[in-house]
């Protein structure tokens, strides 16, 4: 089953979200990346049936998903935001989504889920008692007890600690790979790196590269990076470090040296040595420009 | 779900508005009019009127939709505000099951915490005699003074108590479908409509729930001093009018209930 968008926009009064937006999430598992404020969120609650598009044509598996509750049997959603039924223990919640969904045996179903996502420990607690990695699995085991052909997550690994985060890539992994389409977004690169499949980036309410992640990560590894570094001589330092080829600039600065490199990894191992064969001692060596504005900008600009 | 009564969304319902925090409030109102009862009963010799405009105009103008503002914006407007009515509505319960699950809930809440105090009040303050009106009654026309039974006058509270809690349930339970500001929006409703503007304008009755309630209990009593603005019958078509429509409007606001995105 797919999604599709055609020509989708949003906006609220005169502040545009989503901005012409064409695109169609396959079975799979799908990452929607983006920055924070990018309208990833937007997105997801037209696709869920919680906003509909200003203009443009959005349906889920061939039915537009505005006003049509009975879509909800063939989708799962995981909101973003951490509102839960807190004083319901995790069993009743997932038992009362089940039984919502009208299900045959809500309770072997919510079993199902549970022990799906590992919470069998946890389900004969409140949900208050929860941390925020649980509640984001017992939102996930409510939303996959009808066992949806199509699960929507909204930032789903916020609050995960990393083995949870492990083992959330690995349950979406496995959903996908049964023919499911998953889709789930986020603001962090190294989240989808480990989930094969493709990629659609928005940014700035517009679909800004889409396909498969590891051309687009090779394209956002290649591009040219500033660091800032501070050493015992950053004269010295800048003057080897100009020699190197990985290096296309330097400039000394009153904090030290900005320097412009096109391989990170090459960069990076050429200072250590550097650093070392002139006796140097390095303070500092910082990437400033690593904030996700500037790879997705640098993404939209290629 | 085919019914109109859906069992879990009315247990989610229940224990969501019990659990949280203003369920101690709901039973404040009610304790104000039945303490007020007893220092009055207490106080004064068995005369009316007060137990009429204690029990009928603050009960009915204030008791009553405040308690039933408290309760008819937590079951809908709390889930709304804290975002968790999500997991709800992304499941394919229809939305009028929704909405008249949370509404009968309300009104069940409303009736616990203010249609019975309002009978146990009318117990305590009994009936009396009460000064005749100019009409008729069910015995011919009524001219002198009055004596009303304290059975039919907690009878006659109690059922108009009922129909206002239905009635003002509704409306609430829409108001929190249309507006995330429930709790504002009603309080300023009860404060300016039903207790300022159809305590003094006459006109303004014919669209007041505790009118409608007033004019109900007043068919039971037929007391004068109750201040009924509108006949029983009048008041029994109108308040269905206005729960009908108000639960309607309600499920078409949920329909479109829309989750607003980051800002962007």
């Amino acid at each position: 089953m797919t999604i599709e968008l055609r020509n989708v926009s949003r906006w609220y009064g005169n502040v545009v979200a989503v901005n012409d937006i064409t695109m169609s999430i396959e079975p799979g598992v799908t990452g929607l990346l983006g920055p924070n404020g990018a309208g990833k969120s937007t997105i997801m609650h037209m696709m869920a049936g919680f906003l509909p598009p200003s203009r443009g044509e959005l349906t889920v598996a061939g039915e537009p998903s505005w006003r049509h509750p009975d879509l909800y049997r063939k989708i799962g959603l995981v909101p973003e935001r951490d509102s839960v039924y807190a004083f319901l223990t995790g069993e009743q919640f997932v038992v009362s989504t089940a039984k919502l969904h009208e299900l045959p045996d809500p309770d072997a179903a919510a079993d199902r889920a549970i022990t799906l996502l590992d919470m069998a420990d946890a389900t004969d607690r409140k949900i208050a008692t929860y941390s925020k990695g649980m509640r984001q699995r017992i939102k996930v085991a409510a939303a996959l007890v009808h066992d949806p052909e199509i699960l929507l997550l909204d930032e789903p690994f916020n609050g995960m600690d990393p083995r949870q985060r492990l083992h959330m890539m690995d349950l979406l992994d496995k959903l996908g790979s049964e023919g499911r389409t998953i889709l789930f977004s986020s603001h962090i690169l190294e989240e989808v790196e480990r989930l094969s499949g493709t990629i659609q980036v928005v940014v700035a309410g517009r679909l800004a590269a889409s396909g498969d992640f590891r051309a687009i990560r090779r394209l956002m590894t290649s591009r040219p990076h500033v660091f800032t570094v501070r050493s015992s001589d950053d004269r010295l330092l800048g003057g080897t470090l100009i020699g190197r080829p990985a290096v296309t600039a330097v400039e000394l600065t009153r904090n030290g040296l900005q320097v412009r490199t096109s391989d990170y990894g090459a960069f990076c191992r050429d200072i250590a040595v550097l650093a070392r064969d002139h006796g140097v001692r390095l303070r500092e060596v910082q990437p400033t420009d690593e904030s996700l504005e500037s790879v997705f900008a640098y993404l939209v600009a290629n | 779900m085919s019914g109109l009564y859906n069992p879990t969304v009315a247990m989610i319902t229940l224990r969501a508005t019990l659990s949280r925090k203003r369920a101690f409030l709901f039973a404040i109102p009610a304790a104000i009019l039945i303490l007020l009862t007893v220092a009055l009963k207490a106080s004064r010799p068995p005369l009316r009127p007060w137990p009429s405009h204690v029990l009928g105009t603050f009960g009915f103008s204030v008791l009553i939709p405040l308690t039933a503002l408290i309760i008819g914006t937590s079951v809908l407007g709390a889930e709304v505000d804290d975002g968790s009515v999500i997991h709800l509505l992304a499941t394919p319960v229809r939305r009028s099951s929704v909405v008249l699950t949370k509404f009968a809930v309300a009104t069940g809440l409303t009736v616990v915490f203010a249609a019975i105090p309002e009978l146990i009040a009318a117990l305590i303050a009994g009936g009396g005699t009460v000064p005749g009106q100019f009409g008729s009654g069910p015995g011919g026309p009524i001219l002198g003074p009055v004596t009303i039974s304290t059975g039919k006058f907690a009878l006659g509270l109690f059922v108009g108590a009922l129909a206002c809690s239905v009635i003002y349930n509704a409306v609430f339970v829409m108001i929190s479908a249309a507006t995330t500001r429930a709790i504002a929006v009603g309080l300023l409703y009860v404060l300016v409509w039903e207790i300022l503007m159809a305590n003094f304008v006459s006109g303004v009755r014919l669209l007041s729930v505790s009118h409608y309630g007033l004019g109900i209990a007043n068919g039971f009593i037929n007391d004068s001093l109750l201040q009924a603005g509108l006949s029983a019958l009048t008041s029994v078509i109108l308040g269905a009018i206005v729960t009908v429509g108000a639960l309607a409007l309600a499920v078409r606001l949920l329909s479109g209930f829309t989750l607003k995105g980051e800002p962007a």
